[in-house]
């Protein structure tokens, strides 16, 4: 992932730290353009990219997608991330089409990466078209996640962009008969300076031809203060059609024939298939086919509404399980399972003895629930299986991990499956979009045509895969003065990652055919993400018990283990401030060493209005409403963006509501390159935190999930969300850093605190619903 | 049967108690209507049925046969962009964006009914649609900077 640069490196301005800098971008775009996005038009009918891809275009004939949601023309004879050609191409008329392996996710990164490539060269912005995530033309770049796309794939497209700008300098010069230090580059034009005649397009260059070079490393950049395109707040490519309701998701894709799927989930978590009645839907007019294999069911029909009834319709039999642990007791089941590692993340000093000898030793036990991701687009896909080919269009993270999965389950080479991204709803993480491909390819794969299945809203409450419980344990000392003397923590989690990673066993799908698919190895990732904090204690001790398992199936969630370790890190700080009698801003900066972590938490709490004092509020009486403040601090994975949150909460005793008026978010990302975009990601950041905080929680009786709507599963709606203050520090000289989640642990860390300063009681396991208000203030 | 959307009149041939969104998305061909929940929990479904807001997931189309409906392709009219369209491009109110046909349909259908809404009654007419990317205090501002517009 992104490598940290020296602080010398970075005065120097050096190449990397250019490309770095445009890779920030990305991660914080939201804006715009209405120009690119009316040139959005509806699939074509028999598109091409319907058909696996048997017929390869030559890249040298490549056009440019006029879509900028589906590339229907996109396919290469070659994907070759070594060459320039496999990264970008220019047209006969000058449209520059970039080839990215990374995905529009809903964030804005469609706009951005075209900004940097725009701008490298020397094109206008609309004529950029991004073809991202098809195995038939783009290259892999893995998974599109943790806020890291334009730190990775920014740099890629800027590089590959320079070199293809210093080559049609070389072309021109050529042409032109002029040195190249007499060349001026404008709006994919060259001119001879002083000489308004003697003038060459990039399309009359190079348009429909390859460049045949190796990608180099060795390129030169735009400085950034020459920079026109990049650090503008350009508007996103994609809301256009959004907001006049052209087709931009992938449930809004209709291929020629197409027909409709649903898929019926076992009844319990575990339980076998015992028997499917046909006969009682053999009165569904359009109903084509039952499709079973193994425990995995689904209906197929003409009709959308047809299927859907056939789903709730048919009679299935399924075995009686209950494979779950009792829900109320996760706690003691997550710290009495099998640990597959045991992973010591920092130790510092002699623990044990300093706690011994700690004249304040204070222990506590902090806990999250399994949540959702909680898309408002239930999962969907498209899939088209027959003659021994398949195309799928998904809204992976990751065509090519998603490829080598359904080839598995589907029994075809990989070569002969293609996956195209297509937008869906907004997922914040691996949900069920990888599981809804399989479904929709098994299916279509069944009846020989394309098949569009979209969860219904139980299929995606019910069995997408969860962010998962996590119990985390910590004991702290302090000395006479006050002073943090021992910390000593360890967090029980599962890994938080079971993506496709080309292993059908990671597909829902997979796990319910017969035979399943080979079980998937997966490793321990996520769980112990700011497990660790950047607090100076002179005795430090952080372990990650590793569960070899998770009773409720797992994977990403925003922010990953983040989420559940700041909330620990950032409370457990906050009792030993009370303890201590000393403001809980105070407190941190005693142990804070990076300026930057300075920074961002004296930023937060001056935007605040923090009064220094230690918690809780002694203003609170004996009203019913009582009001406190919050502070949280945290630095993403310990070596990415810094983000300080204080929240003001008023806490009604009698009902057991908390209300979030107002939460302040200072932010340091590195230099910003668009702050009205990184605000948009910020907002989303403090509204979701607050959600998962107060309202969210994953409901489970012994055999299924049984949180299975908005009503069960609430999430944070309009009356209820809190003015956001945003203070971006903006650091020209530093490398830019991902904001796509950084934001939400300290957020909802700060909640519980300001919980604390409101009540003088403290809340250690999430959500803080009423009635586990009530029973605390009891 | 027949159905008027967006100022046509369209024979479907959908039966009588299906959910008026799958004829809009599949017979006409419209995207505006999403699918969220089929519970009328969520409103990214909402259309307009003579001027007011329903939730087209659980709407047959024969109660909405009859009637004037509404899309987000017709609140515009004549290929212009709404008032409240262009504010959504004006405060850039959106990440994802599935919502949002939803949010738009419901806050036109305020507008008629109170053109200069409080930032409070704007909270509680969108109350019952969800948008998960937190793109709200966003949208909250294109809303009003619409009904500023239309004043």
């Amino acid at each position: 992932m992104a490598e940290r640069v020296t602080p010398v490196m970075e005065r120097a301005l050096s190449r990397r730290r250019l490309l770095k800098s445009a890779g920030a971008l990305v991660i914080s775009f939201s804006l715009a353009a209405c120009s690119r996005g009316e040139k959005q038009t509806a699939p074509p009918a028999g598109s091409p990219a319907a058909k696996a891809p048997a017929s390869p275009t030559p890249a040298s004939a490549v056009v440019a997608t006029p879509t900028p949601w589906i590339p229907t023309n996109a396919v290469r004879s070659a994907i070759d991330d070594k060459s320039l050609d496999g990264w970008l191409a220019i047209a006969p008329d000058g449209t520059v089409t970039v080839y990215c392996g990374k995905v529009e996710l809903g964030t804005g990164v469609r706009t951005a990466l075209a900004q940097i490539v725009a701008e490298e060269l020397s094109v206008p912005f609309e004529r950029v078209e991004m073809v991202m995530g098809d195995t038939a033309a783009t290259p892999d770049q893995g998974y599109t996640a943790g806020s890291k796309t334009l730190q990775v794939a920014g740099p890629v497209l800027q590089r590959a962009a320079a070199q293809a700008y210093a080559l049609l300098l070389d072309l021109a010069a050529e042409r032109l008969g002029a040195p190249k230090d007499q060349l001026v580059a404008e709006d994919g034009v060259i001119r001879v300076a002083g000489n308004d005649a003697a003038k060459v397009s990039y399309g009359e260059l190079i348009g429909g031809k390859q460049f045949q070079q190796a990608l180099r490393e060795d390129v030169t950049v735009k400085p950034a203060d020459q920079h026109r395109v990049v650090g503008q707040s350009i508007p996103r490519v994609d809301l256009p059609g959004k907001i006049t309701g052209k087709p931009s998701y992938v449930q809004d894709l209709r291929l020629p024939g197409m027909l409709h799927g649903r898929v019926i989930r076992p009844a319990a978590i575990g339980a076998r298939l015992l028997e499917v009645d046909e006969s009682s839907v053999k009165d569904i007019p359009t109903l084509v086919k039952v499709v079973r294999n193994g425990n995995f069911l689904g209906v197929v029909a003409e009709r959308e509404e047809d299927a859907i009834k056939a789903a709730k319709q048919l009679k299935a039999t399924w075995e009686q399980v209950e494979n779950l642990p009792a829900m109320e007791a996760l706690r003691d089941f997550i710290l009495s399972q099998p640990i597959a590692q045991d992973k010591e993340v920092a130790r510092q000093g002699d623990v044990e003895a300093a706690l011994a000898g700690a004249a304040v030793r204070l222990e506590a036990t902090y806990q999250v629930p399994y949540q959702m991701h909680g898309s408002i687009g239930p999962s969907c896909a498209v899939a088209d299986v027959r003659d021994g080919e398949a195309t799928v269009y998904s809204s992976t993270q990751g065509v090519y991990p998603l490829r080598g999965a359904l080839a598995q389950l589907l029994g075809l080479p990989e070569e002969k499956v293609r996956v195209i991204h297509v937008e869906g709803a907004g997922c914040y993480g691996h949900n069920g979009f990888d599981d809804v491909a399989a479904d929709a390819a098994l299916l279509s794969q069944a009846v020989g045509k394309p098949v569009r299945v979209q969860w219904m809203r139980h299929d995606e409450h019910g069995w997408e895969p969860k962010g998962p419980a996590m119990v985390i344990q910590v004991s702290g000392g302090l000395d006479g003065q006050g002073n943090v003397v021992a910390w000593d923590y360890a967090v029980w989690t599962p890994t938080h990652s079971t993506r496709p990673g080309k292993q059908a066993g990671n597909l829902l799908a997979g796990q319910l055919v017969d035979p399943p698919a080979p079980p998937a190895k997966n490793s321990n990732t996520g769980g112990d993400r700011n497990a660790n904090h950047n607090y100076a204690f002179p005795n430090n001790r952080i372990i990650a018990h590793w569960l070899a398992s998770s009773p409720l199936r797992q994977s990403a969630l925003r922010s990953l283990g983040a989420f559940a370790n700041v909330n620990a890190v950032e409370g457990f700080m906050d009792e030993l401030a009370a303890a201590a009698k000393i403001d809980p801003v105070a407190f941190r900066l005693k142990y804070l060493t990076d300026p930057r972590a300075i920074d961002v938490l004296k930023a937060a709490a001056e935007k605040a209005g923090w009064e220094s004092r230690p918690s809780p509020n002694p203003a609170n009486g004996s009203g019913d409403v009582v009001r406190g403040r919050g502070v949280a601090y945290a630095q993403y994975e310990g070596e990415y963006a810094y983000v300080a949150a204080v929240a003001e909460v008023e806490v009604n005793r009698q009902s057991g509501e908390i209300r979030v008026p107002r939460v302040v978010v200072a932010h340091d990302c590195g230099i910003i390159v668009n702050p009205d975009g990184l605000k948009n990601q910020i907002e989303g950041n403090v509204i979701q935190g607050v959600s998962r905080m107060l309202k969210e929680r994953v409901t489970f009786d012994r055999a299924r999930v049984t949180s299975l709507d908005w009503s069960s599963y609430p999430i944070l709606t309009f009356p209820e969300v809190p003015e956001v203050e945003i203070v971006l520090i903006d650091r020209p000289d530093q490398s830019p850093l991902g904001a796509g989640e950084p934001a939400i642990s300290p957020v909802g860390a700060s909640i519980a605190n300001a919980f604390f300063d409101a009540t003088g009681v403290r809340l250690r396991e999430i959500p803080f619903t009423p009635d586990r208000v009530k029973a605390a203030l009891a | 049967m027949q159905i008027r959307v967006n100022g046509r009149q369209h024979a479907v041939q959908a039966a009588p108690d299906t959910p008026l969104l799958y004829v809009l998305r599949n017979e006409l061909q419209l995207n505006g209507p999403k699918f969220g929940c089929g519970l009328s929990q969520c409103g990214a479904c909402t259309v307009h049925l003579n001027g007011k807001p329903i939730r087209s997931c659980v709407t047959p189309v024969s109660q909405a046969a009859g009637g004037e409906i509404t899309t987000l392709e017709g609140l515009g009219g004549d290929g212009k962009l709404h008032p409240l369209q262009q504010a959504f491009l004006d405060e850039q109110a959106g990440q994802c964006g599935y919502c949002l046909s939803g949010m738009i349909m419901t806050a036109a259908a305020l507008l008629t009914e109170n053109p200069r809404p409080s930032d409070d009654e704007i909270r509680q007419a969108l109350a019952g649609n969800l948008c998960r990317c937190g793109s709200h205090l966003r949208i909250l501002r294109a809303v009003k900077r619409a009904a500023e517009a239309m004043a």
